[in-house]
């Protein structure tokens, strides 16, 4: 493609045609403010509704500022980025969408984070002069997500999230003018739509608008309590991303720090989810080597492949979308309602205590989870099994506001027995673990051989669809990955058509896996961000003494103390669960 | 939302019409167009019903109905009340006249009076600039309406009720 040569700023550039204002500006570090461009590039998607307004410069010889983000350079063209018509022009367009704006900055949820209070303190806004009528809407409450919708700006990134990416469509822009916002459909709420609550518009959402249900002030509340039994877990994506928030290098793991932390927060025990993840391992390897053993042997009624069923963005995504398919996912729950159900059974016999006493939460890269804990399927007599789940930034949130010095802390262990956990089960993080890990205990199970070597790089990586064929001692396993729900569907529709050839199936609805969960600290489309931490995942893996779940000593002694073998009668009941059609049907009148 | 069941006839007439555009979502528009057309409104469950026939969200298909103001989710009255907000009657106060309907009927733009009688929309200029501000009751056009006549053009059709 040919190259052009540009001037911006009096520099000169030259970039390849094709190249927007915005891109070519930055790379020659100029930075031009935007608000509605929102570029994933690893993702091969932007939003660029040209709409905001925010990014326009001056095009020489034209009439009107030209928005940055949309516009592409020619050949010779003289743009000016911050001369007083561009600032004036951009402070007008900030002063308007402010006028129709809450200005609660000091307790909305997103302050300190958020892209429009970032640009009216750059701008220097000290009073609005557009006094307008303000829109004004209902919040709207889910078990995930709130939706503050008078704090919508219209980028829409949102909707492309939930549109292109996850390919769910529970959101739409609605209306026109004035009243127009982002919503469900009839602008019902986000509870009657097919929404998974994988939080990717969260993560996306420059404002307030999209914010996840804040449990801190509860847990702070129960910490306190000298009745309750306060239990934690931490899923395995939590600790490669937590130190971002404490101004750490993406990629650096602080699984001892964050242990330390929880201590000091005054958590009476402090597990690991990684614990449950290899018990899922066991219980969802297991069925799958069940089911390739009646397949092989000939049954034409076995359900392949088996598709992982530990993300619950993904199972509300299936729930949904592919009623029809309620058998073809594994059964087992996912590690934080395993670990749940172990804590309040197992462990509250161990102590001696009653459920209703003892307080489970867990810190999650997730807001599915929230949603996934209310599930009426997973408590006893109205007793959750996991009574609170935290996102990442909600626990950094509870740090700061404890005033623990997070850098300080010295790194400590997490408590026996719930604590213990092998690489397998750290690897759970990243997009393509969770199968590599039960790849590495059915393996053993199958052939009845040692594996020697335990990683399994063709699982890995950030391709949004992957195949491999693991050969077990003669028999080849084909083995299929996808992360993001749009992946996840396009693989399921072959499953569908019946001809995938598939034996195992892993999916994660968030892209990149729960490392770029929508409870994580948010990375703002960097890809390098998701690849940092998907090393600290693997790093960890590496250094783990055992790397192979069904090695871990506590989860034997598990089995036996407790119970039995996987997918037996207690197992079954206290680890497994069954779906339902959440497709919405249309009453027909007859 | 008030909630109505469709039955199977609905149904499939609503498929046989998005079958009429290849089930092409390109067509939305076009099949919401020709679907008001038939059923006189678009509530939610016939948007359920061309959501899942074309391929797209619902909250896509409301998007698209909600933008444009022609389409409406409630059946519209026995006698459609429509007020022309044109520059010639807008400067000659249909406003007035518009807030005078919705204070007498209790209802706003897009509503219809619970005893499915009136409702009211705006439109814009009808082409009988002379006669402003205008208001069409069905295909009756009333010109010159004043804020005071307004009582009377509604009575006009409650009368009907009683005789
Ligand atoms: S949480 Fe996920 S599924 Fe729900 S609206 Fe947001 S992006 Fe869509
Ligand atoms: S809810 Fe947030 S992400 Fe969605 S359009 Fe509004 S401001 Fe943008
Ligand atoms: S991929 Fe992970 S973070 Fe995302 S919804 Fe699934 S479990 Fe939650
Ligand atoms: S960022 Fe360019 S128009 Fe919004
Ligand atoms: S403006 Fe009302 S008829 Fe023309």
């Amino acid at each position: 493609m040919k190259n052009i040569k540009v001037t911006i700023d009096k520099k000169e550039v030259e970039v390849k045609q094709g190249t927007t204002i915005l891109d070519a500006a930055k790379s020659v570090g100029i930075t031009i403010p935007t608000l509605c461009y929102l570029h994933l590039k690893d993702f091969n998607i932007t939003n660029r509704p040209a709409g905001c307004r925010i990014c326009v410069v001056e095009v020489e010889g034209r009439r009107n500022l030209a928005p940055a983000c949309a516009t592409e350079c020619t050949e010779g063209m003289v743009i000016n980025t911050h001369n007083i018509r561009v600032l004036n022009a951009r402070k007008t367009v900030l002063e308007l969408i402010l006028s129709d704006h809450p200005t609660d900055c000091l307790i909305c949820a997103k302050s300190g984070n958020c892209e429009l209070q970032t640009l009216a303190h750059e701008f220097g806004i000290r009073e609005i002069e557009y006094q307008g009528e303000q829109s004004t809407y209902k919040k709207d409450m889910s078990p995930s997500i709130i939706r503050d919708v008078d704090k919508c700006i219209m980028c829409r990134r949102c909707e492309m999230m939930c549109n292109e990416i996850q390919t769910v469509g529970a959101l739409s822009a609605v209306n026109r003018g004035f009243t127009s916002v982002v919503a469900p459909a009839f602008e019902q709420d986000l509870s009657c739509s097919p929404c998974t609550y994988c939080g990717q518009c969260v993560a996306v959402c420059p404002t307030g608008a999209l914010t996840e249900v804040d449990h801190t002030n509860q847990i702070i509340r129960l910490l306190a309590d000298p009745t309750k039994t306060v239990v934690v877990q931490t899923a395995p994506a939590v600790r490669a991303a937590l130190g971002e928030e404490f101004g750490l290098k993406p990629g650096t793991s602080v699984t001892g720090k964050m242990v330390s932390a929880l201590r000091e927060l005054g958590f009476d025990y402090v597990f690991d989810t990684d614990f449950a993840a290899d018990l899922t391992i066991m219980e969802e390897g297991s069925e799958l080597l069940d089911r390739i053993a009646r397949y092989l042997k000939g049954d034409t009624t076995v359900k392949l492949p088996i598709l992982t069923s530990c993300c619950p963005g993904w199972v509300n995504f299936f729930e949904h979308q592919f009623p029809d398919m309620l058998d073809v996912p594994s059964t087992a729950r996912s590690p934080q309602q395993m670990f749940g159900s172990i804590a309040k059974t197992y462990f509250a016999d161990k102590l001696k205590i009653k459920r209703q006493d003892m307080v489970v939460v867990s810190i999650m890269p997730c807001l599915a989870k929230k949603f996934e804990r209310s599930r009426e399927e997973f408590s006893t007599d109205g007793n959750p099994d996991v009574d609170f789940s935290l996102s990442t930034r909600e626990l950094a949130q509870l740090i700061k506001q404890a005033n623990i010095n997070f850098n300080a802390l010295p790194e400590s262990d997490y408590d026996a027995p719930l604590g213990e956990s092998t690489g397998a089960a750290v690897i759970f993080g990243a997009s393509g673990g969770v199968i590599e890990a039960a790849t590495r205990t059915a393996y053993e199970i199958f052939t009845g051989k040692t594996l020697e070597k335990v990683d399994f790089t063709e699982l890995r990586g950030l391709e949004s669809i992957r195949e491999a064929t693991v050969d077990f001692n003669g028999t080849p396993i084909k083995i299929g990955i996808a992360h993001g729900l749009g992946n996840a569907r396009k693989l399921l529709e072959r499953v569908r058509a019946g001809n995938s050839g598939f034996h195992a199936i892993e999916i994660m609805a968030c892209p990149g896996g729960c490392i770029g969960g929508g409870g994580q600290p948010l990375h703002h489309g960097d890809s390098s961000i998701l690849f940092a931490r998907q090393k600290a995942i693997y790093d960890e893996d590496k250094s783990k003494a055992i790397r192979k779940s069904h090695e871990n000593p506590y989860i034997q002694k598990l089995y036996k103390e407790f119970l039995g073998a996987p997918l037996s009668e207690k197992s079954h009941h206290l680890l497994h669960t069954h779906y339902f059609d959440k497709k919405k049907v249309i009453e027909i009148d007859e | 939302m008030a909630k109505i069941k469709l039955s199977n006839t609905k149904v499939e007439q609503i498929k046989a019409i998005c079958k009429e555009f290849n089930n092409n979502k390109g067509e939305l528009i076009n099949v919401l167009h020709k679907t008001q057309g038939v059923f006189g409104y678009l509530p939610a469950e016939v948007q359920e019903v061309i959501a899942e026939e074309l391929g797209v969200s619902v909250a896509q298909v409301y998007g698209v109905v909600s933008f444009y103001s022609f389409f409406t989710m409630v059946p519209k009255g026995e006698h459609p009340i429509s007020i022309c907000m044109g520059t010639a009657c807008y400067v000659r106060g249909a406003e007035k006249v518009l807030d005078e309907f919705k204070r007498i009927l209790n209802i706003q733009v897009g509503q219809t009076t619970p005893d499915g009688k009136f409702s009211l929309s705006c439109l814009r200029c009808v082409g009988a600039c002379g006669l402003a501000p205008v208001v069409m009751v069905g295909e009756k056009v009333y010109g010159r309406v004043s804020t005071d006549s307004v009582k009377a053009i509604i009575q006009e059709y409650q009368k009907e009720k009683c005789s």
